[in-house]
């Protein structure tokens, strides 16, 4: 357990006995499109059929690279992820979760056409509701959007939204622009009208270089600046005056890292006291919005190589009511239960597990005691 | 280090010496190259002009937060832009504040991302000579940097062996928005020829590539622009470690210019995280990226990093090292940080010495 100290796997372990955990990011896998098929309206399964459209895993999460399946959470044959058996003994077990909330990565928001990412959302969906949410009480699950175009995205939301099991909306952290403008507006008016909080995850739609200068030669860099995507789209978020308009709205930055939130948000402050003119909407200090309305799931940590540091990183992020709970199964972050890094106080894992989920998630708070 | 520098006399508190590592001269305009272009050149420049994957021919798509990006009060008396009169800026800065020498970094031309290639490498070596004989050889505390056309090697690899030896010139400066990741094999003759020559690799951000400014695409506003600088240079040092340029050329030394400092632990322990899960793919690096990078990269410090707590500065500073730390004022642009207050954490005189001369003298092999 290179990353977690044992004082703080035995803690925590504790706490998961005693209160249970909600998990806020893990991955269930669509096995392929055949298991969509009967998701589908008549066109697109004709379409998909006749064409051989298949095969839309994400390419920033390729099943067979380690990092995306821990070798014990991986299925004789098939993906990781694509178990539900296996999901249930492997993610929901072992760290007593009450809930734990579905993020799938299927590839409809990445595809060019827009009416084929609205079909491919809708089936992944109602897969999800029929196959994982219907199948276990514990799963919850975000709605996938065709985020390519917003009326269709809204109109997903709308179809999906009485489901009070989807309890938030999922975009990917790399898309055609960034979130803050205002075309995306409405997604975030439905959000709000819904309480569903907007969860950016890891994973890129390929619209764009995954750095400034091209892309990179390796899958490790790749992931690395992974989280260049979400500061991107925090920063649009915040600049655009997203939050100012809609002031109930919650982010969840998901598979993003957090160590790193401390210095951007220290960057961001000073640029904006300089530059404020430019965004006479943003009205408070980029580091109070996002104390305010962000939330980060755990996984991965990205822990410096000692507690104190943690420590004092989490001292810098200055509120205890940012982290997540997240195994982020069945990718692999943290070997055995270590799902909790070293420098986190006991208090902080006690809100993290719980608390911070169910003030995050108003319609988790709808069920649980 | 000298006597004579210690105590070099200055109207500022400081007497240190200071080595200021990212200053601003400028052009008074793109025909101040004319007399180090050849004909053909300086009628291409007339006509065509500066063509660069950008849409303005005379603006940033990110208008900044003043004209020329500059501190209003350093436009020259004499007319021109902020950084083109030499006296101007040996008054304002170089004398004023007692420093010793200022790293030259120049923005208002460029050559490495022209379109045209042969271009490129025509104004590269133009703004080289201007430098020489405008700047660097009117005053010996002015130092430049090789301009090189960097997306054609083979071009930009002759430019350094043009100046090598040369010691008006102390680094190679690559614009770093170039067409692939730095760290890509395209670049790794520049970073040869530099190493073979002593010379580290300074990279400003700077220039025009086409790419969306971030992964999530074209923002909107300066606001995001100008942090966004910080956060590409952070995947420009991830591209180097993990491509494996520094693992292959270990004496080789890179400066980052201007991109803040306060991301490098963070940066370091994501990268380390994930290498250690993925190294297999990268059987390059024999360590881990972050002992590259403590190893061969020096960060400047403007602009400071301003923690809400100013004491995590000093955490924050010696978990990147105080001997990879070079102070740098950014003259004469809107952010200039003054050597006198910039750093808002209180330094010992060891400490002190290093980030504001020392460390620059050692990278730079000032003399």
């Amino acid at each position: 357990m290179p990353f977690a100290s044992v004082y703080a796997v035995e803690e925590t372990a504790v706490s998961f006995a005693n209160n249970g955990a909600i998990d806020c990011d893990i991955h269930p896998a669509v096995p392929g499109m055949r298991t969509l098929l009967p998701y589908l309206d008549d066109h697109w399964r004709e379409q998909v059929t006749l064409r051989g459209i298949d095969g839309l895993d994400s390419a920033s999460f390729p099943p067979s690279i380690p990092a995306n399946g821990r070798p014990d959470w991986r299925p004789a044959s098939g993906k990781p992820g694509s178990d539900l058996a296996m999901l249930q003994a492997q993610a929901l077990g072992p760290f007593n979760t009450r809930y734990a909330i579905c993020n799938c990565l299927y590839g409809a928001s990445s595809v060019f056409n827009a009416d084929l990412a609205a079909a491919l959302s809708r089936a992944i969906n109602d897969w999800l509701a029929a196959e994982w949410l219907d199948r276990e009480k514990r799963l919850r699950a975000s709605i996938v959007v065709p985020v390519q175009d917003t009326d269709l995205a809204v109109e997903e939301i709308e179809r999906r939204a009485a489901d009070r099991r989807f309890v938030q909306i999922l975009l990917p952290a790399g898309g055609e622009a960034p979130y803050g403008k205002r075309r995306f507006w409405p997604i975030f008016a439905a959000a709000e009208k819904h309480q569903l909080p907007v969860c950016i995850h890891a994973g890129s739609t390929f619209r764009h270089a995954t750095t400034h200068n091209g892309w990179p030669s390796y899958y490790l860099e790749d992931y690395v600046v992974m989280s260049h995507a979400h500061q991107a789209q925090l920063l649009s978020l915040i600049s655009e005056g997203v939050f100012t308009r809609f002031p109930n709205l919650t982010v969840v930055l998901a598979e993003s890292g957090f160590t790193w939130l401390p210095q951007f948000m220290w960057r961001a402050v000073k640029t904006w006291r300089a530059m404020r003119a430019e965004v006479p909407w943003v009205d408070r200090a980029p580091a109070e919005i996002i104390r305010d309305h962000v939330r980060f799931t755990l996984q991965p940590t990205d822990a410096p190589p000692d507690a104190r540091m943690m420590e004092q990183t989490m001292e810098q992020i200055g509120t205890d009511r940012f982290l997540l709970f997240s195994t982020d199964y069945p990718h692999w972050h943290f070997d055995a239960q270590a799902a909790v890094p070293a420098g986190l106080s006991p208090a902080l894992v006690q809100r993290m597990l719980l608390d911070n989920p169910l003030e995050t998630y108003p319609r988790l708070r709808e069920t649980l005691q | 280090m000298s006597q004579a520098l210690l105590e070099r006399d200055a109207p500022g508190q400081t007497k240190l010496g200071i080595v200021d590592c990212d200053v601003h001269h400028a052009t008074r305009s793109p025909q101040d190259l004319y007399p180090f272009l050849s004909h053909q050149w300086r009628e291409h420049l007339a006509t065509y002009g500066s063509r660069r994957p950008s849409p303005f021919t005379g603006a940033s798509p990110f208008f900044k937060s003043a004209p020329a990006l500059s501190r209003h009060d350093t436009w020259p008396p004499n007319g021109g832009s902020p950084g083109s009169d030499l006296k101007f800026l040996q008054e304002q800065l170089l004398d004023r504040y007692g420093i010793a020498f200022g790293m030259l970094h120049l923005l208002t031309v460029t050559g490495m991302d022209q379109r045209n290639q042969d271009f490129a490498a025509a104004m590269c070596r133009a703004i080289n000579q201007w430098q020489y004989h405008t700047w660097t050889q009117q005053d010996q505390r002015l130092k430049a940097a090789i301009v090189v056309p960097g997306e054609d090697a083979a071009a930009a690899v002759a430019e350094i062996e043009h100046w090598a030896g040369n010691r008006d010139f102390c680094q190679v400066s690559l614009v770093t928005h170039t067409i692939e990741p730095l760290g890509r094999r395209r670049y790794w003759p520049i970073y040869e020829a530099a190493a073979a020559h002593g010379l580290p690799v300074g990279l400003h951000t700077s220039g025009y590539n086409g790419v969306a400014v971030t992964p999530a695409g074209w923002p909107s506003y300066y606001v995001e622009e100008h942090h966004e600088v910080s956060i590409s240079q952070q995947a420009l040092i991830t591209s180097l470690a993990c491509e494996g340029v520094f693992a292959r050329l270990p004496s080789l030394k890179v400066v980052i210019v201007e991109a803040g400092l306060a991301w490098v632990p963070s940066l370091c322990w994501r990268l380390d995280q994930h290498w250690r899960r993925m190294r297999d793919e990268v059987p390059h690096l024999k360590q881990a990226p972050s002992e590259y990078i403590r190893q061969q990269v020096w960060f400047t410090t403007q602009p400071m990093d301003e923690p809400e707590n100013p004491e995590h500065l000093g955490a924050i500073l010696s978990w990147i090292g105080w001997d990879r730390i070079l102070f740098a004022t950014d003259y004469p642009h809107w952010d200039f940080d003054d050597p006198e207050n910039a750093v808002k954490v209180r330094l010992t005189e060891e400490q002190r010495r290093k980030v504001f001369r020392d460390n620059a003298h050692a990278v730079y092999a000032l003399t």
